[in-house]
């Protein structure tokens, strides 16, 4: 194509009536001076205020990784199993028999943090969506969340405001909640975390992507009509939140989870009939994006009619309907002859579908008001010609000497005191209190539910199952971002595998301060470093994910907190393993090295007020024996109950086992003896320090000599450390000459009532958001 | 073979859950849409659970007027067998099958656990394959749940003995709280007066699968017949 005949094609005029684009305008949009001046030379002419909306929106960090696709291209993501990598609406796992599953994570930090009910409950939307328009059916969603300190009442607001949410969305659209983390410090309150993931299953053979093609099909809006809500959402996401940001209230969009159901049972119509060439959520940027990057993914143009596009309201002009986000909308590709059986599916779903447009051969992306083109923008340069930026990373002086330093103040509470002060701190405490507002059991498929170290769901018709999980300790990641970055992926697999399940993949959600920081770049390229060699090392790929920038209030940066999202899979379903111990008499067992690392540990935090010290190092090789073990003594079920040793050091996980599941009649007791485990290791650092690699399990005593066995043979570490006890017994322990004891049932009711008893205050607002 | 009819609305998201359930009991299992207006020749008919038309208005307030609820009135009416779970039951008080209503629950939030209850009466359509005053584990998951009903009603309900399901008072060692919505009387399911209407918010068809550790629920779809036990 000679230059002339470029010219010609992005040719566009001004919409009438719109404002003149202005260097102020250009700011606005928050285009620098070397982006704006890119798009200049792309178009040879001044963009129009519609183009300057759409390169706003497709250029922003959350829709461009402008600052993070280098750091992103460092992860693993192939292998054998790998079906669909990074790059598409979800990614994409193969399973036995014909399976797949579909999954993926992202964030809504922003719109939740200035309207938590609407914010997190769009969140789930969106992920569903993602996970739908591949032609899996979501079987299972988790979240991830993150907020201040539960004392402060705007805290207790945002928190159950997101926690309803979450709940109302997906209860309403019938997927079980398996499983979620929450966690709680300084660093959230002025920006929450909620971090979304959506897992679905699928045929193998019924995959499709979203890949605009054909020149001549037609292009189809289904679902809600376009309304002004949540322009520029995605530019939001993309700045740091300040006392400003109340005022983008209107910005965030509103949920209507019942057009979710009738658009994900149409969806899955269409894909399995293979009525469509292409589908996808009009999600970050909607009409814009969904359209810019199905036609730069298939190498085509498309030409929009934006006054075809169905609306709320009159007199919308073709930028707003460009950037709005309101919600439930799909964008799809099909050929012409099948639009009326596309829209007689889409009736009996009570849903339109209208066509607003087409698939061209020129290669531009081109949007029309009648009549008028508005926007002419060679299509595969506005997707993949924004910027890429390289940010100078540099540690902070003060994260290096917090690692450098040890506690100075002296213990709030006797070690024996501190297990109950540990298990009434809400991050480690039963979630109980939230995950009792999401529906877990609808789909009847829900083998362990949310409470254990991972959930599990079976497959319909088939013997398998899958275990999923979401975790990171954030303030690890803090301390050392590289090994934090490990230890996020390595928790998840010990949660994955302590459930019998081997793991398999990983989706990502990695939320980070304001990435033009050299320190908050030092801690998202250390970080994804410590994942990338961990997911190396564990052979479980990144299948795709989410960068959140700008975590930033007026009140600082939030911890770094790369979430990560884990599949596994359980070849035999009644292969299962607990998390809490079963049955008094059975054995108990430490699996893993115990060397006393406090470093960045909950017991230095809340018993000694001190973030801090070298964090414990990930031995990845360690890690992955582990695992194997675990799934190994799974599928030889010599495992009664499984259960990670993390946040809280052995002791918590020791008494986590003891308490019960939330529906246990009584917790049990246990007697444990570590007077020969780890000698030479200081009694708080055997209790509460945080090592790595580590899992508390029990065994039936017939099966304890076959489980020391494969720990041998595995190369895993195995300390004999007592047995179970009697129903609402004691919890007795024997270490460093002193002898311990609590009521188990008293260890339970602190661990199950830390929450709700913060959350009866009478300034939480049960009615928020309706 | 049984015909059983598995009503879907838009909303519906237990109806997968409920036709498997039957399906595992030997029954000829299929949907019905809620624009039909003809039941297929169903010796039975199942109203599922979740959030017909949004729950918009009220929980079961819209799918009442669904045009196969006139044949569902018909086949009650006839007789025939009806179970309405959570937001069936819902439907089922909006349509006047059943008496009383369910309203937001006393705690406010959506509810998803496990509850204890009992089947203090046998003599229905859906629970005559259980022992009066059988225990059952069973999952609630609703955020409408708190059934009421006009004291009178309530009487009679008692009085005629048509609370099918009560929630295990707290005295009788239930490691769960009495009662997770605040339902009168500690009311979980009701049935009419010849027994052929049932309406329950615990949700047995979670429960029929022992690979999932749970079969306490599989009684409510084995008792399914054609004919309905008399009293």
């Amino acid at each position: 194509m000679t230059s002339s005949a470029v010219a010609g094609a992005t040719d566009a005029s001004p919409f009438p009536g719109e404002r003149e684009v202005t260097p102020e305008l250009v700011r606005e949009h928050n285009l620098n001076e070397l982006e704006y001046g890119r798009i200049v030379e792309m178009l040879g002419r001044v963009p129009t205020l519609t183009e300057l909306g759409i390169f706003s929106a497709l250029w922003s960090e959350h829709c461009s990784y402008k600052h993070s696709k280098p750091v992103l291209r460092t992860f693993p993501t192939t292998g054998s199993r790998v079906v669909q990598g990074p790059g598409e609406n979800a990614g994409v796992l193969r399973l036995p028999e014909g399976w797949a599953v579909a999954f993926k994570i992202e964030s809504h930090n922003h719109p939740s943090a200035v309207e938590p009910y609407q914010g997190a409950a769009t969140g789930v939307g969106g992920i569903l969506r993602d996970v739908f328009t591949m032609g899996a059916r979501p079987v299972a969603v988790l979240n991830s969340l993150r907020f201040g300190p539960l004392d402060l009442p705007r805290n207790r607001y945002l928190f159950a405001g997101v926690v309803r949410g979450v709940g109302d969305y997906g209860n309403c659209v019938g997927i079980p909640t398996l499983g979620g983390e929450v966690g709680f410090a300084p660093g959230y309150t002025g920006n929450p975390l909620v971090n979304a993931m959506c897992v679905g299953l699928l045929r193998e053979a019924d995959l499709i992507r979203a890949a605009a093609q054909g020149g001549g099909n037609i292009l189809l809006c289904v679902g809600a009509r376009t309304g002004r809500d949540g322009i520029h959402g995605a530019s939001f996401a993309s700045e740091e939140l300040s006392e400003k940001s109340e005022a983008r209230r209107p910005q965030v969009q509103v949920g209507d989870p019942f057009t979710e159901k009738l658009l994900l049972e149409a969806s899955l119509e269409l894909i399995t009939s293979g009525m469509i060439v292409a589908i996808q959520d009009m999600g970050a940027a909607g009409l814009t994006s969904s359209s810019a990057e199905m036609a730069a993914r298939g190498g085509v143009g498309v030409e929009i009619d934006t006054a075809l596009v169905p609306t709320r309201e009159e007199g919308m002009t073709p930028y707003e309907i460009l950037l709005s986000e309101s919600q439930e909308r799909m964008l799809l590709v099909a050929e012409p002859e099948r639009i009326s059986e596309i829209q007689a599916v889409c009736a009996r779903w009570e849903l339109t579908a209208t066509a607003i447009g087409r698939v061209t051969d020129d290669g531009i992306y081109r949007v029309r008001h009648q009549g008028v083109v508005v926007a002419a923008i060679p299509g595969q340069r506005l997707v993949d010609d924004c910027p890429i930026y390289h940010p100078a990373a540099r540690e902070d002086d003060a994260a290096r000497a917090r690692r450098a330093a040890v506690p100075s103040r002296a213990p709030k509470v006797d070690l024996g005191d501190a297990l109950e002060l540990l298990l009434d701190t809400p991050a480690i405490a039963s979630k109980r209190w939230v995950y009792e507002q999401y529906d877990s059991t609808v789909q009847a498929s829900t083998v362990i539910g949310p409470g254990g170290d991972a959930g599990v769901l079976r497959v319909p018709g088939t013997g398998f199952g899958l275990a999923v999980t979401v975790d990171c300790n954030s303030r690890l990641v803090a301390l050392d971002p590289y090994e934090g970055g490990k230890a996020a992926v390595a928790e998840a697999a010990r949660n994955i595998a302590c459930t019998g399940a081997l793991p398999l993949g990983v989706t990502d959600c990695l939320n980070f301060g304001n990435p033009e920081k050299p320190e908050v770049f030092y801690q998202f390229r250390e970080a994804c470093r410590g994942i990338a060699d961990a997911c190396r090392a564990f052979d479980t790929p990144v299948t795709g994910g989410n960068v959140s920038f700008y975590n930033e209030s007026p009140t600082g940066a939030i911890d770094p907190t790369p979430t990560i999202g884990m599949i596994g899979l359980l070849e035999r379903v009644e292969h299962r393993v607990p998390s809490h111990f079963a049955a008094p008499g059975d054995e108990i067992l430490i699996l893993g090295e115990t060397t006393g690392a406090l470093g960045g540990s909950a017991y230095w935090t809340e018993i000694r007020d001190f973030v801090g010290g070298p964090v414990p190092g990930v031995d990845l090789e360690a890690e992955r024996r582990l695992q194997r073990l675990l799934v190994a003594a799974a599928e030889q079920r010599l495992l009664r109950s499984a259960h990670d040793c993390a946040e809280g050091g052995l002791l918590v996980a020791i008494a986590e086992a003891a308490v019960g599941s939330a529906y246990a009649r009584e917790p049990v007791g246990a007697a444990i003896d570590l007077e020969a485990c780890s000698v030479g290791v200081a009694l708080e650092g055997l209790l509460y320090g945080e090592d790595q690699a580590r899992a508390v399990v029990s065994a039936a005593p017939e099966s304890v000599e076959a489980l020391v066995g494969l720990c041998r043979t595995q190369g895993v570490p195995v300390f004999r450390a007592g047995h179970v006890g009697a129903a609402s017994g004691m919890l007795e322990l024997k270490a460093g000459g002193r002898l311990f004891s609590w009521g188990s049932r008293t260890l339970r009711q602190t661990y199950f009532e830390a929450i709700p008893r913060r959350m009866q205050h009478p300034d939480v607002d049960r009615s928020a958001g309706e | 073979m049984l015909n059983v009819a598995v009503v879907r609305f838009p909303g519906s998201n237990c109806d997968g859950d409920a036709l498997r359930a039957a399906e595992q009991v030997g029954a000829n299992a299929y949907f019905v849409w809620h624009r039909d207006t003809g039941l297929d020749g169903a010796d039975i008919v199942l109203l599922p659970g979740g959030f017909s038309y949004g729950d918009y208005l009220r929980a079961g307030a819209i799918a009442r007027f669904s045009p196969i609820m006139q044949a569902v009135q018909r086949h009650a009416a006839a007789g025939g067998p009806v179970l309405g779970i959570c937001n069936g039951f819902q439907i089922l008080c909006e349509a006047h099958l059943l008496p009383g209503a369910l309203l937001r629950n006393a705690g406010l939030t959506f509810v998803s656990k496990p509850v204890d209850v009992v089947v203090e009466q046998t003599a229905t359509a859906f629970t005559s394959a259980y022992e009066p005053g059988a225990r059952l584990r069973l999952p609630v998951a609703h955020g409408d749940g708190r059934y009421v009903a006009a004291p009178d009603t309530l009487r009679l309900l008692e009085a005629e003995g048509r609370v099918v399901l009560r929630y295990v008072p707290s005295s009788e060692g239930s490691p769960f709280q009495p009662n997770p919505n605040g339902s009168a009387n500690h009311i979980a399911g009701i049935a009419n007066g010849l027994g052929n209407v049932v309406g329950i918010m615990p949700h047995p068809e979670r429960a029929a699968d022992s690979m999932l550790g749970a079969g306490d629920g599989l009684g409510f779809f084995t008792s399914m017949d054609a004919k309905v036990p008399s009293p």
